[in-house]
């Protein structure tokens, strides 16, 4: 008889409600099953969190700092506020610090109605961005025969770098640069169209949450991501 | 000598100054439109995948955002080098056609008819849509009406009233539903009836408007502008044809893909709009009308019943082409007309509703063309791409930009007829936008609709030197 690990579970509140949660989850792991919303841009079901979006910060009563919910594991009695006014502002300066770094002009986008930064955009009321924009110039990359990469769109939420490593096993995606800088780059800063690990299967198309990475051919508002995969092939691959 | 400087002019989509030079006697001794902004659409499109384009292009107005759909799609149906569907290309007509009706409604009801229905010398605070409804309220009511029919279908179809993105390379991104053809059919003869009553109205009240026929960039041009292989009139597809002033054919089934062979188009120092030309002719004797009052001299008949009947009627005011460019108005409501039987015809078809409405493929070719008239004219646009699918260059021959020496040429014309140096009247500066009006110009996206800008008046001398500075509202 194999014997089940034992699992320790351990009670918090969230927002003043009583939760319960095993000891290897986080705090947005239990948020998302007791119904309770966090908003969040890098986390994925089926990959591994790293909290590079910072929109899941939240508050732990008594500690000063915010810490990412995605990222953070639970602990016995810990009291965790998610919708503080602090927490609200800074999660509308960290939306508005993502449209004001790269050109998302979503009228004309692919993804224009099925862009997760969009859709958050919408639900915290984001109307306007104060900061000023910048207007980088970046080039699109179309080398690829299926796919387009256009690093205008990008917030750099790292999933086609995570997918592409944890569950395809390519590893083509990594990240270069630093800062406002940074980019998502295909092999040794290649083309993609000339990338030879990439095996074209397109799971990093449709984790990507915007229209930075998207299907040839397609025109706006028409690129809707399939994701459903995601789950089923952590799954398969004992991932856990 | 002294300057008069009309900016902005109202009362016109987008923004526009006029200059009007006097002699020292008070005489015009030139009179020119500038297009004062620059938009860089053509530049700021390299880089982008060609598949964006109808969308982005759709951005260069809220007018007329469907008919850049149109020649765009076009341009990339070249590119993918496929026919979209019949069923697609009836839908694309469909649309097409609502869009240049409500499009036409706009110029008719809520720019022109202040002027025509209450006067050009009438108070200046009084020529506006608003008065319009407190004097003549069932003719705003049905102008305001049939503009949001034409808009109405364009959301059923698009999904949007503006800038859909339903018109894809291809064809169509999703069929006919059998309901909203239904709403369609079911609205058109009101429609019709409406259209018709205020033509029988404008006919009977042409005598009235003797000077301004007289003096509307009234002088020989030639036309030019799609039609089919009847020699009917055509929006959506069709080859060019080009008539001079007396009606001689002399250029028919030009291929729009090679009009870089027959239209130039030369820059002006004082004006972001370039002015395009007909090569054969050379500039600026190239000058050529397109539009509305175009379409009507160049094509044979409409190919629709009343139409027709209407068409046949205006072709009757002259000998030849029709010359005045006041009759920009009476062709926008014959074609109201035609673009309503045609959507019914186009909609009682069997076909219709099929599915099958796009054509999907990589690009095979580098390079697209696309034409369609517009409702202020014939519309180009031009792509170029790399191997990769993005745009490299893009050139766009917008409507109004053929009209640019036409209008000019009106200006200069109604400025020196009506305008006195040492009496200037509220209504001949009036007249002087009329003119521009009357060629319906969309010069941006930026629309306003009842001229919320106030227009001021500039007199300097021949130093430059401002002598005097009149405002006035809307």
């Amino acid at each position: 008889m194999i014997e089940k690990p034992r699992i320790r579970v351990k009670t918090f509140k969230i927002d003043g409600i009583d939760v319960t949660g095993r000891a290897d989850q986080t705090v947005l792991d239990v948020a998302i099953e007791n119904g309770i919303d966090i908003p969040r841009l890098c986390y994925m079901e089926g990959l591994k969190s790293i909290g590079a979006c910072r929109l899941c910060l939240v508050e732990i009563e008594g500690q000063r700092g915010l810490i990412s919910a995605c990222t953070a594991r639970i602990s016995e009695g810990m009291s965790v506020l998610t919708k503080t006014d602090r927490l609200l502002k800074y999660r509308r300066q960290i939306l508005e610090l993502l449209f004001s770094e790269r050109n998302h002009q979503c009228a004309v986008c692919v993804s224009n109605g099925h862009c997760e930064l969009q859709n958050m955009a919408i639900s915290v009321g984001l109307t306007h961005v104060d900061i000023a924009y910048l207007n980088p110039k970046l080039n699109i990359d179309a080398s690829h025969r299926r796919f387009l990469n256009d690093p205008n769109r990008c917030i750099l939420c790292n999933r086609c770098v995570r997918v592409c490593d944890e569950i395809e096993g390519a590893h083509t995606w990594d990240l270069l640069g630093r800062g406002v800088d940074t980019r998502v780059v295909t092999d040794l800063d290649e083309h993609w169209g000339i990338s030879e690990s990439c095996t074209g299967c397109g799971k990093c198309v449709h984790v990507c949450p915007t229209g930075a990475l998207s299907e040839k051919g397609v025109s706006v508002a028409e690129m809707a991501k399939r994701r459903n995969f995601l789950p089923y092939l952590k799954s398969n691959r004992g991932i856990s | 000598m002294k300057k008069i400087t009309i900016d902005p002019v109202t009362r016109i989509e987008g923004h526009a100054k006029i200059t009007i030079d006097l002699d020292d006697s008070g005489k015009v001794t030139n009179a020119r439109m500038h297009v004062t902004q620059l938009r860089g659409f053509e530049k700021f499109c390299v880089g982008r995948p060609f598949t964006e384009m109808p969308s982005l292009t759709a951005r260069t107005c809220g007018i007329c955002p469907v008919s850049h759909l149109i020649s765009a799609s076009k341009a990339c149906d070249m590119i993918l080098a496929v026919k979209p569907p019949h069923t697609g290309r009836q839908l694309r007509r469909v649309i097409n056609l609502a869009q240049i009706m409500q499009s036409h409604a706009l110029n008719f009801f809520h720019l022109s008819s202040p002027d025509l229905l209450l006067g050009f010398d009438a108070p200046k605070e009084d020529r506006n849509i608003f008065n319009l409804i407190k004097t003549h309220p069932d003719i705003a009511r049905n102008g305001i009406g049939l503009r949001a029919f034409g808009q109405k279908i364009i959301e059923q179809l698009g999904g949007k009233r503006i800038h859909p993105g339903w018109i894809v390379p291809g064809g169509v991104s999703h069929k006919l539903e059998p309901e909203i053809k239904d709403w369609i059919l079911k609205g058109i003869p009101e429609q019709i009836k409406v259209t018709r009553d205020i033509l029988d109205w404008f006919k009977k009240e042409i005598k009235n408007f003797n000077e301004e026929i007289r003096t509307f960039a009234n002088y020989p041009t030639l036309f030019l502008g799609l039609v089919n292989d009847n020699g009917e009139l055509e929006h959506y597809d069709g080859k060019v044809r080009v008539m001079d002033h007396i009606g001689k054919i002399v250029a028919d089934k030009l291929d729009p893909r090679e009009y870089q062979s027959y239209i130039g188009e030369a820059v002006e120092e004082d004006s972001y709009l370039k002015s395009p030309f007909y090569k054969p002719f050379g500039y600026p004797n190239g000058v050529y009308r397109v539009g509305p009052l175009a379409r009507l001299n160049i094509a044979d008949r409409c190919g629709t019943p009343i139409a027709d009947e209407e068409h046949a009627e205006f072709k009757s005011l002259e000998r030849g082409p029709i010359l005045s460019s006041f009759f920009y108005h009476y062709a926008r409501l014959i074609e109201i007309i035609y673009c309503l039987e045609k959507i019914e015809m186009i909609l009682k078809t069997d076909d219709i509703l099929d599915p099958h409405i796009r054509s999907f493929a990589e690009p095979n070719r580098l390079e697209g063309i696309g034409m369609s008239e517009a409702p202020r004219g014939t519309l180009m646009h031009h792509y170029r791409i790399d191997e990769n699918g993005l745009i490299t260059f893009a050139n766009l021959i917008i409507a109004s930009g053929n009209n640019n020496l036409a209008m000019n040429h009106g200006v200069y014309q109604v400025a020196k007829h009506f305008i006195d140096g040492n009496n200037i009247t509220d209504g001949a500066l009036n007249r002087v936008e009329a003119v521009i009006r009357a060629f319906d110009p969309c010069l941006s996206c930026s629309t306003h609709a009842i001229g919320k800008m106030p227009l001021m008046l500039e007199l300097r001398d021949s130093n430059k030197k401002i002598v005097d500075i009149k405002t006035r509202g809307i």
